[in-house]
């Protein structure tokens, strides 16, 4: 251990200790809890202490993945149980503080699980809960738990511990090395061994050399890249500094969408605070080594996801895709040797390293290593974030954590992998989530967004609006995406509004195979996935509306409010 | 007129000054230019051009093709409606309705007054709690046609709100 490191720790277990005299309240405020209402939640905790007198600490923390239970409070006394309690509204927020925290009386009828072994006659044991089953938390180990962007809190729970072990007793050789055995693979889309492409950043001669972090997540239907900036950006900080150690960069740049002002922020001030206890900047923990990072925005752009497209962006124009090669390796941003791995990818690194490349492995299948981080919404019961090892199937995700489609319906889609991805069928619930096996049931597993839809939803109408945002989102550059998704665009709003014609269907082949041999990145090559993917599985839905004149779920109008065609 | 136009090219110019620590691109600047002024006005393109010493053309390409940027005064607040999938299918285009019927528009824009913005949103990253719209960047989820008119209704005549 580095001096500088153990002296951190003390500091942080010390700063932990005194925090734990006083109650403490965590409410999240991630997204998702901040559009079920969780900031005014926190306010009222905090004016309701105030009021009283109580000194509590009330931290807005990130996301547990319990989205369905959002606001979602829970207080712990000092030595007491973690007593959860979902759903919480403003108008409830006195009656806790009075009775839970100056009373002393945890409301056990209220609760909705505990963390306290002893309590767990009073209440569901958090990992009991159903949504818990099964997971294995890494990357979210400490989402929900600890207050985002708070060092301390961080290095008291075992935080840098991966840093201090690769700059004290490790070469870079080495770190790369148990990266490489770990079998991770890129969480972004692509599913790339992520030690095979610090390899090539490795081989190009520094000495200014990038480590660029995506958070640029546009993925409809995706938010674990901002749940983790949101929860735990220090484990983002942590991850970068390791590959950037591993690979001799000098640099690192985190990309986040500028309007997502809550990621935003916790990413500043985990840096701010990295760069201050001396874990970024010269001289790294008194190691010899330095490495930089900043925050740097980027504009609405769901192609700026491609990773030359996002170092257009990082130089200030356009988000449109180079040519490859000069691959980024070699010339990367501003010309510099780059890589660039997603949030989800570099979050996983601090413990890879910390417990080994063979740990990690051991979770997982055979070429998927490690967890898979999904997104749940749409017709589910519990939609929320769960972290689930490779090779669970989609039902026991969908059915066994995520309670099932509610209302008594019937479970009729999956889009999963973001819009370029695929639409599943409820025939193919039984495909394990890994890379391999996703892409060969014409879905990718992709960042992780699953959208459950049930049968009242219309294969024809989701499938014209995935489409709508294909085409929104085109950057242009290669025409035939940018004309074929217009194309596209178009048969389908005709199928829906029921005058298209048989020969559409093969129109569309048409177009989506011009797209896939003539564009540059994947936006035009992937963009006949969707439908492609929607035709196998409800081709008697196309027809329906195509011979029929009938959508067979009654959705169809042809009333469309999408922003399509109204971009460029 | 003539002295206002000077006193919005000192304060682009004292905007671009404070931005300009980091490495400042032409997308940067054009993002701090939108997040201080809440548009971007003809000096700003002309600014930027000389800041990142490039030309207006350079600068009206970037600002054309991110749609983070307007190029006159703000309304007084913004909405915006999510349309993802996730929300589409939990009922985003009954909200849409709702909200443009409140406001008195048939798609993206401004009211008449000049008082709201209606823009729909990509994704607004709330997803697990379809359908979700932004009121001046407060975040409004699961909802229904009639709370969401509910809170387009309270904004209107509310305070303009300041970012």
């Amino acid at each position: 251990m580095t001096q500088a490191y153990n002296s951190l720790k003390q500091q942080a277990l010390a700063h932990q200790r005194q925090a734990a005299s006083r109650p403490r309240v965590r409410v999240g405020t991630a997204l998702c809890g901040f559009a079920a209402g969780g900031k005014e939640v926190a306010e009222a905790f905090r004016q309701q202490a105030l009021g009283l007198g109580i000194s509590a600490t009330v931290s807005e923390v990130g996301c547990l993945g319990l989205c369905y239970a959002e606001p979602l409070v829970d207080i712990q006394l000092p030595g007491g149980p973690r007593v959860f309690y979902g759903n919480v509204g403003p108008e409830e927020v006195r009656g806790l503080v009075d009775a839970h925290i100056r009373g002393g009386q945890p409301q056990w009828d209220r609760a909705l699980a505990v963390i306290g072994s002893s309590f767990d006659a009073y209440a569901t044991a958090l990992d009991d809960l159903d949504m818990m089953q099964g997971q294995v938390r890494i990357a979210l180990r400490n989402a929900g738990h600890n207050a985002p962007a708070d060092l301390e809190e961080y290095i008291a729970t075992g935080g840098y511990a991966g840093l201090d072990r690769a700059l004290s007793g490790m070469t870079p050789q080495q770190v790369q090395e148990q990266v490489a055995a770990s079998g991770l693979r890129g969480r972004g889309g692509a599913a790339f061994p992520t030690g095979a492409k610090w390899r090539f950043l490795t081989g190009s001669p520094g000495p200014t050399k990038y480590i660029l972090c995506n958070c640029e997540e546009g993925d409809p239907g995706a938010f674990n890249d901002k749940g983790i900036l949101e929860s735990d950006p220090h484990t983002l900080v942590e991850g970068m500094v390791l590959a950037g150690y591993a690979t001799g960069a000098s640099d690192g740049v985190i990309f986040i969408r500028h309007g997502h002002d809550g990621p935003i922020e916790r990413a500043k001030k985990a840096l701010e605070d990295a760069y201050r206890a001396g874990l970024l900047g010269k001289n790294i923990l008194g190691s010899g080594f330095s490495f930089n990072a900043e925050v740097a925005l980027v504009g609405e752009s769901y192609v700026s996801g491609e990773e030359t497209a996002l170092m257009e962006a990082v130089e200030g124009k356009r988000a449109m895709p180079r040519f490859r090669p000069p691959f980024p390796a070699a010339y990367g941003v501003w010309g510099k040797p780059s890589n660039i791995n997603n949030i989800k990818t570099l979050a996983y690194v601090p413990e890879i390293v910390s417990r080994g490349g063979a740990w990690f492995a051991s979770v997982g299948t055979e070429r998927s290593k490690g967890t898979a981080i999904l997104c749940l919404s749409g017709a589910i019961q519990r939609p929320g974030m769960m972290e689930v090892p490779m090779g669970m199937t989609l039902r026991q995700a969908l059915e066994g954590l995520a309670g099932g489609v509610p209302g008594g319906k019937k479970l009729k889609l999956l889009q999963t992998g973001g819009p370029l991805g695929g639409v599943l069928g409820a025939d193919q619930l039984d495909i394990p989530m890994d890379f391999d096996a996703m892409a060969r049931a014409g879905a990718i597993l992709g960042s992780g967004g699953i959208i459950v839809a049930d049968e009242s939803a219309c294969a024809v109408d989701l499938t014209r609006l995935l489409m709508a945002f294909c085409q929104y989102e085109s950057c242009g550059k290669c025409f035939p995406c940018r004309l074929g998704m217009t194309h596209m665009v178009e048969i389908l709003e005709r199928i829906c509004r029921f005058q298209g014609a048989p020969s559409d269907l093969q129109l569309l082949e048409q177009v989506g195979a011009s797209m896939a041999a003539g564009s540059l990145c994947g936006h035009g090559q992937l963009g006949f996935n969707p439908v492609r993917s929607a035709l196998r599985s409800f081709g008697d839905e196309f027809k329906a509306h195509i011979e029929g004149k009938r959508c067979p779920a009654g959705v169809c109008t042809g009333e469309y409010l999408t922003p399509c065609r109204s971009r460029r | 007129m003539l002295s206002e136009g000077v006193t919005l090219r000192a304060a682009i110019r004292q905007v671009l000054q404070s931005h300009r620590d980091g490495a400042a691109t032409i997308l940067s600047s054009l993002l701090a230019l939108e997040d201080a002024l809440g548009y971007i006005p003809p000096e700003g393109i002309e600014e930027v051009a000389e800041l990142t010493h490039t030309t207006t053309n350079d600068v009206w390409g970037v600002a054309s093709f991110y749609p983070n940027f307007r190029f006159d005064p703000p309304c007084e607040h913004t909405i915006e409606v999510c349309w993802g999938p996730t929300c589409h299918l939990l009922g985003a285009p009954a909200v849409v309705k709702e909200v443009l019927d409140a406001l008195g528009l048939a798609n993206e824009g401004d009211t008449p007054d000049r008082s709201i913005t209606f823009k729909f949103n990509t994704c607004l990253g709330a997803c697990a709690q379809a359908p979700v719209m932004a009121l001046d960047h407060h975040l409004y989820g699961r909802l229904t046609p009639r709370a969401a008119r509910g809170r387009v209704e309270a904004l209107k005549g509310s305070p303009a709100h300041r970012r």
